[in-house]
């Protein structure tokens, strides 16, 4: 049953992408601006997990969580030292993009410098965590876990949203944000709220797509354009759009990847990108793609 | 001069049309792309397609290149430029990668290798002339009614859609404009080198394009002309260790400051004139003047 061991790797490489992608869209649905930098924390805490798994403690829950950490502090230290101030000056939108573009070369340059371009491949314990036989399809642990952890993850960010009260000060925002700065929220707490939790899943996805591909400088950049195709596939600016997006992407791949051919996988992904924006640039679950001016 | 130099000149020469193209769309109607790189391999690879295995004389392999590369420019900007600017954004990231690696996967043309031998003959007086008309083209162009109404979409576009500007038809021109230049440029990189590899327009590339624009100054074309000259020859220059991951770093942080700082650029929105000059200079001159005449009291 090679079918089921593909889509059950597909949907692990697509809940990774769903973290990603979930947090970029929430940020995107607040601010209507295009976070370049998102990749520099998936790099970062991919790394930080490839550190803390191979000289402290070979242990993957430690190692999430370490991620995790890193990664919320990372993205909130990028909103208050670059987003902040251009955001108080009210600067025009892709001022902050290529704010985070600018940011996003920085790093991986810096990473190439100071711990050299070479893969660094996550220690074997991790990656060999054995395999579960389902009928005569051979299934990875690590795969589950990595399902099952986005699942709750992003199962959580959407209780969060629907019940709590910061759930609700996002959705009125992400409707429109000076409205709700009149309505007495403190969208800047709210804005640093979503930083936080878009670093956090960005970190844990980080910490999977070490495991799964390896950390290396380019992973992060590479992963955004991934978070991009998901998220316009879902509908930019939707939640549910972007997890459906990013599923249907990462089983996509992986079955052009077993069927097809590898080395089109990423060609594959680009072109679908490009098509979606020439048919139906709104997405499967986007509302409105005119710009409001 | 050796010949050395005269290569890296011609290079600079090669990319600055490149710059003036990102100019026309960033710096001027306010678009910003981030896959122009990969028009420049548009170019490159149809003109040596046409030289190489069609037999085509070189300017009508070049001319070929160009007209290729601003239609998949209008091609990709039809659909997007309707939309919200992130769409925009967005698509010519995906449409600069998508073409890279389709070419690095089209055995046709050489895959990841690359393509040799695709015909050469390009000189710097030839680049040179090029670009030397290509500014005097663009500058008359920006002075011209469709200049202008560019510069007003960027400044404001609901105000400029009051004044009857059909936004969309214009944000289309400059896309055009701008795709020509990357793709010329990329067909003059092809035959002045003799090969293309897929690397070569790479998504570094194209960002480097974009950061060179904003440290000209948006909305300078004088500006964009002394960044390329400055900062293309900066790799050849800094060719040792890891000079060239620091020059990256250094970009980086630049673009972040200036954003942060002085979002206007080097430049701002002024031109660099020879009235301009003089004025300068008269200026300097005067303060010596007033100066001595105060000594003298």
């Amino acid at each position: 049953m090679l079918f089921l061991q593909q889509l059950i790797n597909g949907l692990a490489i697509g809940s990774v992408y769903a973290l990603m992608t979930v947090g970029y869209s929430l940020i995107y649905s607040l601010m209507s601006f295009t976070n370049f930098a998102h990749g520099v924390v998936v790099t970062v805490c991919a790394y930080v997990g490839y550190f803390v798994l191979s000289f402290f403690i070979t242990n993957i829950p430690v190692g999430i969580i370490c991620a995790l950490v890193s990664g919320l502090a990372v993205s909130v230290i990028i909103e208050l030292s670059t987003y902040r101030p251009l955001l108080l000056r009210n600067a025009k939108r892709l001022y902050l993009c290529i704010a985070g573009l600018g940011l996003s070369i920085m790093a991986e340059n810096l990473i190439i410098i100071f711990l050299s371009g070479r893969f660094k491949s996550y220690p074997a314990e991790v990656l060999t965590l054995g395999n579960i036989t389902v009928g005569s399809a051979t299934i990875g642990i690590i795969d589950l876990v990595i399902l099952g952890v986005s699942v709750v993850a992003l199962v959580g960010l959407e209780l969060y949203i629907r019940t709590s009260k910061d759930g609700l000060a996002i959705r009125g925002a992400s409707f429109s944000l000076d409205n709700a700065s009149i309505m007495g929220i403190n969208t800047d707490g709210l804005m640093i709220k979503v930083f936080a939790i878009a670093g956090a899943l960005a970190g844990v996805a980080g910490f999977f797509c070490g495991i799964k591909y390896t950390a290396y400088p380019k992973l992060g950049s590479s992963l955004t354009n991934k978070a991009f195709i998901s998220a316009v596939l879902g509908g930019l600016g939707s939640l549910p759009g972007a997890i459906v997006g990013s599923f249907i992407l990462g089983v996509l791949e992986v079955m052009v990847a077993g069927y097809v051919s590898s080395t089109l996988r990423d060609v594959f992904s680009f072109s679908l990108l490009v098509i979606i924006l020439l048919v139906k640039p709104t997405g499967l679950m986007g509302k409105s793609s005119e710009d409001k001016a | 001069m050796n010949s050395y130099w005269i290569g890296i000149m011609t290079q600079t020469g090669i990319y600055l049309l490149a710059v003036l193209g990102v100019c026309i769309l960033t710096g001027f109607t306010g678009l910003f792309s981030f896959g122009h790189a990969g028009f420049m391999a548009i170019g490159g690879y149809v003109s040596a397609i046409a030289v190489k295995f069609g037999d085509l004389p070189l300017p009508v392999g070049l001319l070929l290149g160009t007209a290729a590369a601003a239609l998949v420019g209008i091609a990709i900007g039809t659909p997007t430029l309707k939309l919200r600017g992130d769409y925009f954004l967005i698509a010519t990231l995906g449409i600069g990668e998508a073409i890279r690696m389709i070419l690095e996967n089209w055995e046709f043309v050489g895959g990841a290798k690359g393509l040799t031998d695709v015909g050469s003959g390009i000189s710097f007086p030839l680049v040179l002339c090029i670009d030397i008309l290509v500014i005097f083209m663009l500058a008359n162009f920006l002075r011209s009614k469709h200049g202008r109404n560019c510069i007003a979409i960027r400044e404001n576009e609901t105000a400029a859609r009051a004044m009857g500007i059909n936004i969309f038809r214009y944000k289309l021109l400059a896309m055009g404009i701008s795709c020509a230049l990357a793709g010329l440029a990329g067909a003059l990189l092809g035959h002045y080198m003799n090969y293309l590899q897929p690397t070569m327009f790479n998504s570094v590339k194209s960002n480097e394009l974009l950061i060179m624009v904003i440290m000209g100054g948006f909305g300078s074309l004088t500006g964009s002309i002394i960044s390329a000259l400055i900062l293309v020859p900066l790799p050849e220059v800094l060719r040792i260790g890891s000079a060239q991951e620091w020059r990256m770093v250094v970009y980086g942080l630049l673009v972040v400051l200036i954003i942060l700082f002085k979002p206007t650029g080097l430049m701002g929105y002024r031109e660099l004139t020879i009235r301009g000059i003089r004025n300068f200079f008269r200026k300097i001159g005067m303060l010596f003047r007033k100066q001595a005449a105060r000594k003298e009291e």
